[in-house]
C-alpha cells in the first residue's frame, strides 16, 4: 500500500506540473494582449509598451513561467493584471459559492442516480426499465445551461417561488437566503449529472445481479437481501466509485458553467471574466485550482476503490 | 419477492433522505420583500453588465467604474448632465483671462470628503495630476496635455494655465474626479465628495453605495444603491422580472424588450446614447481612398432597414459622427442617403462599373456579425463582393487599430463629442482632409462656444459629404425600470448613471 501510495502521489504531482506547463503555454498562444483590455481607445504605442512593461508581459516566456511557478509553490497566485488585487484572495472569496454548489449537486445526483439506476436494472423487463434508460440517455445529451434556463422559467419567472439568480451580497451571513439562491443551480447540475450516473449504476447492478457469486450465495442459503448486502453491493460499488470520482470532478466543472446562467459569484464567473480580459493570473489561478481539484478527487477515488476491493491492492503491490 | 423487498427498503431510505434534503433547502424560501413607507429610506437595486475592473478610473477601471462612482461617489469641478450640458459642480465660479489661457476656479465652500477631510485646492491639483501622470491609463489624458501649470494661491482657489486656447477645457474637467490627495489604495477604496460613500464591493456580485450624511449639496433622495453585476443578459433580465433589481442601466439585447414593453409593471425608456455603429473604411487604402467609392457604398446600404432589423422600433439613423446630444448636431441623414441607382453610377464614375471585392473585419460580438451579413447582401446588389472576416475584440485592437492592417471594419464608437478624431490623419481610419483638420483645430481654439459649434458643424458636413466612414446608426440607450421608480437618468452619456435622484415608491 505504501509503495502504491508513493507512486500514485508522484503521478499526481507530475500531472499537476504538466497541467501547469500546458496551461501556461496555451494561454500565451492566444492572440491579443492584456494591455489592450487596460488601455482606452486612443492609447499611443508608448502607452502600450509602458503598460506591457508594468504588467510584465514583455518579459521572456520562460522567465514569466518560472516566476509564476515559484510563486505558486509559496501559494501566491499573483495579482490580477486588471484589478491589481491578489488572485488567491478572490478565489478564496468565491469558494463559498462553488464548493457548496458542487458538493450539494453531487450528493443530490447520487441520491437520484443510485435508486433510479438500481431500479432500471432490477426492472429491465418491465416497461419503466427501458423508459428510465431512455430518459437518462436524453439527459446526457442536454446541456446544463439549458436545463438551468428551463428551471428559471418555471420556478422563478412563472411560479415565483425561488430567485432567478444572484447570491446574497453578505454571503452565508443569512444561510437561508444563501441556500435559497443555490437551490435551482444545485438541481440543474444534479439533474444533468445524475443522467450519466444512472446509466453507470444500472449497468453495474445488472452485472452483479447476473453474477455467479450471487447465485452461489443464494444456493448456500442466503436470502436475496443478505446476498446483495454481503457480496453484491461491494462488487457493484467498485466500478461505481471509479465513476463517482470522475463525476465529482465533472460536477465541479458543471457548476462552473452554470454559475454564469444564475449570476453566481463563483469560480466560473471569475474565469469567464478573466478570459474576456486576457487576465493571465486570473485564468491561470482558477484553472490551476480546478485542475488540482479534479486530479486530487481522481487520486482519492483510486484510493477508495482499493480500500473497497482488496484484490486491486494486491494487484498493485505485486 | 424478496429482492423487491430489499429494493423497496433502499428506495424508502433514499427518498426519505432526499426529502429531508429538499425540506432543508426550502426552509429559507420566505420572501424578504415587504415594508413600505418612507421612500428616502429605500435602497435602489440596480442591475448592470458593467462590473468595474477596479475602482480607479486612472488605472483602467473601465466603463463600470464610471457608471457606479462618477457623480455618485466622486465629483468633478463640473458635471456633464444627462442631457449633455456642462454645469458647475465643485467649482462655484470661474474666471477666464482675456487671452483665454488662464482659468481661475473658486471652490464650493464646506465641501467634505467621505473621510471627513475638507476639500482644498491642493486636492484639485493632485486630482488633475493623477490623470496626467506618466502611468495614468485615463482616456482623458491626451485632452489634458494642453495644461501648462496649476497654481493654488489659497485653499479655495485653483488657477490653471494652458499652453494654447482650449474651448473644451471646462467640458474635459467634468471627467476629472476630485479625490482626496492623501487617499491611498484607490483601486479598492474610495474617498470622494459625492452624495454617496462607497459601501462593500463583492467582486463578481455587488457594489453598494450608502448615502453620505455630510454631503455639501442636495442629499440623495434614497438611502443607498446596490449595483448587481451580471455576465449574462438573460440572467439580468430575469432579475428584473423577479424584482431582484429595480432598474437595468442599459438593455443590450433588443429581443428581451418585448417582455417589458408589454407589461405595465415596467417602463422602457428610449434614451439617446452616444454610441455609433460605424462601417469604417481604411481611407488610405484602395479602393476606399476614392471618395466616390465610399459614397457609393454608403448609398447602397439601407441604414434604416438595418436598424429596424437589429433594434426594432428603437434607435435612430444618423448621417454623420455627431449624435443629437452633442451641441453641434444637425440632421445629415439626407447626405449620401440610400439610393442604389446612384450608387451604381458613382461606382462607374470611379472606374469600377463591375464592382469590386473587399474584406470586412468584423468583431465577433453583437451586433457586428448581423450588420456584416446585412451589408454583404446590400452591396451584392451593386456588384460589390464582401468577404466577412470575423475577429475577436482583441484582434481588432491589434490588427485594425494598432497595425491599420485592414480595408474596412465594423466598430462601435461610444464617446460623445468624438467627431474631432476626423481631424487627426493618424487615427486608425486614416481620413486626411487638411481642411477638416484645420476646422477642428480652429474649433478648439475658438473664443466662444457658438464659434466652436459653427466650425465643427462645417467640419462635420464635409466628412459626411465625403463619406469618411459610413455611420450606420445610433444605438438606443434603453433603461428599463420598475414603474415604482422615478428620477433616474435615461441617456447615460458616456456610461454615467447618476443615482441620487431616484425615488422608489
Amino acid at each position: 500500500m505504501t509503495r502504491y501510495l508513493l507512486r500514485r502521489t508522484a503521478i499526481l504531482i507530475g500531472s499537476l506540473f504538466a497541467a501547469a506547463v500546458v496551461l501556461f503555454v496555451l494561454l500565451r498562444l492566444l492572440p491579443g494582449d492584456p494591455a489592450n483590455a487596460l488601455l482606452p481607445v486612443g492609447a499611443t504605442p508608448e502607452q502600450i509598451a509602458a503598460a506591457q512593461r508594468e504588467l510584465g508581459t514583455d518579459a521572456p516566456l520562460l522567465s514569466q513561467f518560472l516566476t509564476w511557478l515559484g510563486n505558486v509553490f509559496t501559494l501566491d497566485l499573483g495579482n490580477s493584471l486588471i484589478s491589481t488585487l491578489p488572485v488567491g484572495d478572490e478565489i478564496l472569496a468565491r469558494l463559498p459559492v462553488t464548493i457548496p454548489l458542487t458538493l450539494a449537486a453531487f450528493v443530490l445526483a447520487v441520491l437520484i442516480a443510485v435508486p433510479v439506476g438500481a431500479l432500471a436494472a432490477a426492472r429491465a423487463d418491465r416497461w419503466y426499465g427501458p423508459v428510465i434508460n431512455a430518459v437518462a440517455q436524453l439527459g446526457i445529451a442536454v446541456p446544463a445551461f439549458w436545463v438551468g434556463l428551463l428551471l428559471i422559467t418555471v420556478f422563478a419567472l412563472q411560479l415565483g417561488v425561488l430567485p432567478a439568480g444572484g447570491f446574497p451580497p453578505d454571503g452565508w451571513a443569512d444561510p437561508a437566503a444563501a441556500i435559497e439562491a443555490l437551490v435551482l443551480p444545485v438541481v440543474t447540475v444534479a439533474l444533468v449529472m445524475s443522467a450519466s450516473l444512472i446509466r453507470y449504476v444500472r449497468s453495474a447492478t445488472l452485472d452483479v445481479l447476473g453474477a455467479d457469486y450471487l447465485r452461489t450465495a443464494r444456493a448456500l442459503g442466503a436470502t436475496p437481501a443478505q446476498a446483495m448486502w454481503r457480496h453484491g453491493l461491494r462488487n457493484a460499488a467498485v466500478p461505481v466509485i471509479a465513476v463517482l470520482a470522475m463525476e465529482l470532478a465533472t460536477t465541479f466543472l458543471g457548476a462552473v458553467v452554470v454559475e454564469s446562467v444564475f449570476a453566481l459569484p463563483g469560480l466560473g464567473s471569475m474565469l469567464v471574466r478573466g478570459i474576456s480580459q486576457h487576465d493571465y493570473p486570473v485564468i491561470q489561478g482558477v484553472m490551476l485550482v480546478s485542475t488540482a481539484t479534479v486530479l486530487l478527487v481522481g487520486f482519492l477515488g483510486d484510493l477508495a476503490q482499493r480500500l473497497v476491493d482488496p484484490r486491486l491492492l494486491h494487484r498493485a503491490a505485486s | 419477492m424478496h429482492r423487491r423487498a430489499l429494493l423497496t427498503r433502499i428506495l424508502a431510505v433514499v427518498s426519505a433522505l432526499s426529502l429531508a434534503g429538499a425540506l432543508a433547502a426550502c426552509g429559507g424560501s420566505e420572501g424578504a420583500q415587504g415594508g413600505s413607507g418612507d421612500s428616502s429610506a429605500a435602497i435602489i437595486q440596480v442591475g448592470s453588465v458593467y462590473e468595474p475592473q477596479n475602482l480607479d478610473n486612472t488605472a483602467g477601471g473601465g466603463q463600470g467604474v464610471t457608471e457606479a462612482l462618477n457623480g455618485n461617489v466622486y465629483e468633478g469641478l463640473f458635471r456633464l448632465t444627462d442631457t449633455g450640458a456642462v454645469e458647475p459642480l465643485l467649482a462655484k465660479d470661474q474666471k477666464v483671462s482675456d487671452d483665454g489661457l488662464t482659468y481661475t476656479f473658486t471652490l464650493q465652500p464646506d465641501v467634505k470628503f467621505h473621510s471627513g477631510k475638507a476639500l482644498t485646492s491642493a486636492d484639485v491639483k493632485a486630482s488633475i495630476e493623477r490623470v496626467t501622470a506618466e502611468n495614468s491609463k485615463s482616456a482623458r489624458k491626451s485632452n489634458l496635455a494642453v495644461i501648462k501649470s496649476i497654481a493654488t494661491p489659497d485653499d479655495a482657489t485653483v488657477a490653471i494655465t494652458l499652453n494654447s486656447r482650449s474651448i473644451s477645457f471646462v467640458y474635459n474637467l467634468s471627467y476629472i474626479w476630485i479625490v482626496n490627495a492623501s487617499a491611498t489604495d484607490l483601486t479598492t477604496k474610495a474617498d470622494g465628495t459625492g452624495p454617496y460613500r462607497l459601501g462593500d464591493w463583492k467582486r463578481g456580485s455587488t457594489l453598494s453605495l450608502t448615502r453620505f450624511d455630510g454631503y455639501w449639496g442636495t442629499p440623495a433622495k434614497n438611502a443607498g444603491v446596490v449595483f448587481h453585476y451580471f455576465t449574462d443578459a438573460t440572467a439580468l433580465n430575469n432579475a428584473l422580472l423577479t424584482n431582484a433589481v429595480d432598474i437595468v442601466t442599459g438593455e443590450q439585447s433588443p429581443d428581451a424588450l418585448a417582455q417589458f414593453s408589454g407589461n405595465s409593471n415596467y417602463k422602457v425608456n428610449d434614451g439617446k446614447s452616444t454610441t455609433k455603429l460605424l462601417l469604417a473604411f481604411n481611407d488610405k487604402a484602395a479602393p476606399f481612398d476614392k471618395v466616390a467609392v465610399r459614397q457609393a457604398v454608403s448609398q447602397a446600404i439601407d441604414d434604416k432597414k438595418l436598424l429596424t432589423s437589429v433594434w426594432g422600433e428603437y434607435g435612430t439613423t444618423i448621417g454623420s459622427m455627431v449624435p443629437p446630444s452633442d451641441p453641434w448636431y444637425e440632421d445629415l441623414t439626407s447626405v449620401n442617403a440610400y439610393n442604389v441607382e446612384n450608387a451604381k453610377k458613382l461606382l462607374a464614375s470611379a472606374g469600377l462599373p463591375n464592382g469590386f471585392t473587399f474584406t470586412l473585419d468584423t468583431p465577433s460580438y453583437d451586433p457586428h456579425p448581423t450588420a456584416a451579413t446585412f451589408i454583404k447582401s446590400e452591396l451584392a446588389k451593386v456588384g460589390i463582393t464582401v468577404n466577412i472576416n470575423t475577429i475577436t475584440a482583441d484582434e481588432w485592437y491589434t490588427k485594425v487599430y494598432q497595425k491599420r492592417d485592414f480595408t474596412a471594419t465594423l466598430q462601435e464608437h461610444v464617446n460623445d463629442r468624438d467627431v474631432v478624431w476626423y481631424g487627426n490623419p493618424d487615427f486608425y481610419w486614416g481620413y486626411n482632409n487638411p481642411q477638416v483638420t484645420d476646422l477642428i483645430d480652429k474649433a478648439e481654439q475658438a473664443r466662444t462656444a457658438d464659434e466652436q459649434t459653427t466650425l465643427l458643424k462645417q467640419a462635420n458636413k464635409i466628412i459626411a459629404e465625403e463619406a469618411a466612414s459610413d455611420w450606420l446608426y445610433l444605438y438606443p440607450q434603453i433603461v428599463v425600470a420598475s414603474t415604482k421608480l422615478t428620477g433616474y437618468p435615461v441617456n447615460g452619456l458616456n456610461a454615467q448613471f447618476f443615482a441620487y435622484g431616484i425615488v422608489k415608491n
